[in-house]
């Protein structure tokens, strides 16, 4: 387990004084696709904030709350996850006019996610899916390692949600991602974490599982 | 790939590339000479003075003399509020009535220099024209503000209340406890502004601490004139420590014994300025409507058609200033950015600017950089800028940004100016009547704009005239105020005004 990627032993998390997790004991390695499952409010989101912030400058971030700027274009939510790739100028001139590079590159990606007519409207204009597809895209367009998703394909139909899942996937060496949906969690990832008030109470390879298993995080 | 961006952001793009068209044009347009050759070391002189302030002695204002100047300051504000928010509420109870929105819309479009200016010749020197002066003005601005409150309260109360025909009471119960807070807070906001105002009254004259401050910085006075801005910056910024609900009625008691609101002239005076002094010269002549039409147009061509042009060109200029400072100065203010020595010395920054008050600036900027519209943009500018970079940055405290966003001018560009544009351009065009306004009254310190003329046909003691060119400054105001209305309702921006 040496060259684990997270590694938490006997954590504490939480928000200021409030603990989600008393005492967390976890380790991810490099190369791992992990699912974590539980019911609202049983500490997935805080887990996530977690792993980001041991390892921030790996992490694609991909937040539940979508955080898009709505009044901007999904061209540039998107290419918002690669300010730091360019210059403070290249940016400035881009948020006024996009150059050719830039449009070809996140037009290109945007056409992978169903996006291509709609990348010059704002995301205010854009019904649920469509701006939860430009918040993966924005996290696709960050190009590093490691994906940390939200529920990042909810507000999506099964098909759809299950094809960017897998493009998502493959695109990163390493992703965490919390989710609803079982059925999709075994059928894309190698581990699942299940979490039950603030404490890992299933960590199973996802071949070995079932839906009845899952099933069971979800029971009061 | 579809080009046509249909984003809400483009909409404000497009009119703020007009608004900075205009602005640009307004720069060229305008005169901005530095005529004083060495404006160094004016300054270094007034920086002298600002360092080593002093109130008392040396210059002949004795305590006597000081303490009255302050009595009549703080009396005429309170007064002047008092009576104003009285009318205006009064007013905004009808405020559904069309001719009421008109009367408030006209009042409050003449600035108080230029009501003090009329009133000044019926009333003379007196406390009347000095409560008057802002009492008239702030009656159209209360009941637009209190107005507007009650249209946006929740209707519900009234709704639930069984029907009856009690109208006063369904009010008392149902309608003014909803608003109470908010028109108690910005009644005290506005007690600040009427401070700024009485102490400005000076300028004209009236017996205020503007009176001595105008006197000091313009025999070259600096260590003087910066203790008596100081008192006015004590007076405003303590404010909040000295005015408390329960003494409001000694205070304006005491403000009401101190300077009883008479004035010195009689009704007939009354009667003699509105019927002869105001009626145009060829009719109160009787020479005819040909010799009405030659004077009409000689007034057009030479003082109200250049004093328009040069109040357009000036308040434009300053407009676009005021949108650049404000943008660069509310980051200072932001927790989104800097450190927190930045945000102090921000903060500082941003309540010096803003308490100091515009007119005062230009008079200022004036000694230091000769006549020229370059004071007066500068000084509406900073101002401006400063209360428009302070409210955007007290409501950037309100944004949630993700863990991940970017820093520095990135965070700036992508996330922050989006969110913020709405409130930004909504405080900016609601700003924009209030820079004209003062555009228009710069004028009674030499720069070219309508209050030039106005306050040159005053010591002619050519009234008829004064009429006309303050007639000119209210439609130039309600026009500017319909066209930012009409701007704000297109781009959808919220009511975000009363804020200033």
């Amino acid at each position: 387990m040496s060259d684990a990627l997270f590694r938490f032993h006997g954590a504490r998390l939480g928000h200021g004084d409030a603990t989600v997790f008393a005492a967390l004991d976890l380790s991810i390695q490099r190369g791992e696709t992990v699912a974590l499952l539980g019911a609202s409010g049983s500490g997935k989101s805080t887990l996530l904030a977690a792993l980001r912030a041991q390892h921030e400058a790996l992490c694609a971030w991909c937040p539940q709350e979508q955080a898009l700027v709505p009044m901007l274009s999904v061209f540039h939510n998107i290419y918002m996850g690669g300010l730091h790739r360019h210059g403070t100028w290249h940016n400035l001139r881009t948020l006024l006019r996009p150059g050719a590079a830039d449009r070809a590159e996140v037009g290109a990606l945007a056409a992978r996610l169903g996006l291509t007519d709609k990348l010059f409207t704002s995301v205010d204009r854009l019904s649920g899916g469509q701006a939860q597809r430009t918040a993966l895209g924005r996290a696709l367009y960050t190009q590093r390692p490691v994906l940390l998703g939200d529920e990042p394909v909810s507000n999506l139909d099964e098909h759809q949600g299950l094809a960017l899942m897998r493009h998502a996937l493959a695109a990163h060496d390493t992703a965490v991602v919390a989710m609803h949906d079982r059925a999709l969690a075994l059928a894309c990832f190698q581990r699942v974490l299940g979490l039950r008030h603030g404490e890992l109470v299933l960590d199973a390879p996802a071949a070995s599982l079932t839906l009845a298993d899952l099933d069971a995080l979800y029971r009061p | 790939m579809n080009e046509r961006p249909a984003t809400t952001a483009a909409g404000w793009r497009r009119a703020s590339g007009w608004l900075l068209l205009a602005g640009l044009v307004a720069f060229a347009c305008a005169d901005l000479a530095v005529t004083r050759t060495a404006p160094g070391a004016e300054l270094l002189r007034v920086a002298q003075g600002f360092l080593a302030p002093r109130l008392l002695g040396e210059h002949g204002l004795g305590a006597g003399e000081l303490g009255r100047a302050l009595a009549n300051t703080l009396a005429f504000a309170f007064q002047g509020v008092a009576f104003g928010a009285a009318a205006g509420f009064l007013l905004a109870l009808f405020w559904h009535r069309r001719a009421v929105r008109a009367a408030a819309a006209s009042v409050r479009a003449v600035h108080e220099l230029f009501w003090g200016l009329l009133l000044m010749q019926v009333a003379g020197l007196s406390p009347l024209t000095g409560v008057l002066a802002i009492a008239l003005p702030y009656a159209g601005i209360f009941a637009k503000v209190f107005g507007e409150m009650l249209e946006e309260a929740d209707p519900a109360p009234v709704a639930s209340l069984p029907r009856a025909r009690q109208r006063l009471s369904t009010f008392f119960y149902a309608r003014l406890p909803l608003i109470a807070a908010d028109a108690r807070a910005y009644t005290a906001y506005r007690l600040e502004c009427a401070l700024r105002a009485s102490a400005i009254l000076g300028f004209i004259g009236l017996p205020t601490l503007g009176f001595h401050l105008e006197t000091a910085f313009r025999e070259g006075h600096y260590s003087q004139g910066a203790g008596l801005l100081y008192l006015l910056f004590a007076l405003i910024l303590t404010q909040r420590l000295w005015l408390r609900a329960r003494l409001v009625p000694v205070y304006l008691l005491a403000a009401l014994l101190w300077a009883p609101p008479l004035g010195q002239g009689d009704w007939a005076t009354l009667v003699r300025f509105v019927t002869q002094d105001l009626v145009p010269a060829p009719l109160a002549r009787d020479q005819g409507w040909a010799a009405l039409g030659d004077w009409g147009w000689m007034l057009w061509r030479e003082q109200v058609g250049p004093g328009l042009w040069n109040t357009l060109v000036l308040g434009m200029a300053a407009l676009l200033l005021t949108a650049l400072l404000a943008l660069l100065l509310f980051p200072l203010r932001s927790p989104l950015f800097g450190n927190r020595l930045t945000r102090w010395l921000g903060h500082g920054l941003l309540v010096v600017l803003r308490t100091t008050p515009e007119f005062f600036l230009a008079f200022f900027l004036l000694i230091i950089l000769g006549p020229s519209m370059l004071p007066g943009i500068l000084a509406l500018a900073l101002h401006t800028g400063a209360i428009i970079g302070h409210l955007t940055g007290r409501f950037s405290e309100g944004l949630r940004l993700r863990a991940d966003s970017a820093r520095g001018i990135n965070r700036y560009a992508y996330e922050v100016l989006p969110r913020l544009s709405p409130t930004f351009l909504a405080l900016l065009l609601y700003r924009w009547e209030i820079i004209m306004r003062e555009t228009a009254v710069l004028g009674i310190l030499g720069i070219h704009t309508l209050g030039f003329y106005i306050d040159s046909s005053v010591a002619e003691f050519r009234f008829d005239r004064t009429l006309v060119l303050i007639l000119a400054t209210v439609c130039l105001n309600l026009a500017v105020d319909a066209f930012s209305r009409r701007l704000r309702a297109r781009l959808r921006l919220a009511r975000e005004g009363r804020l200033c």
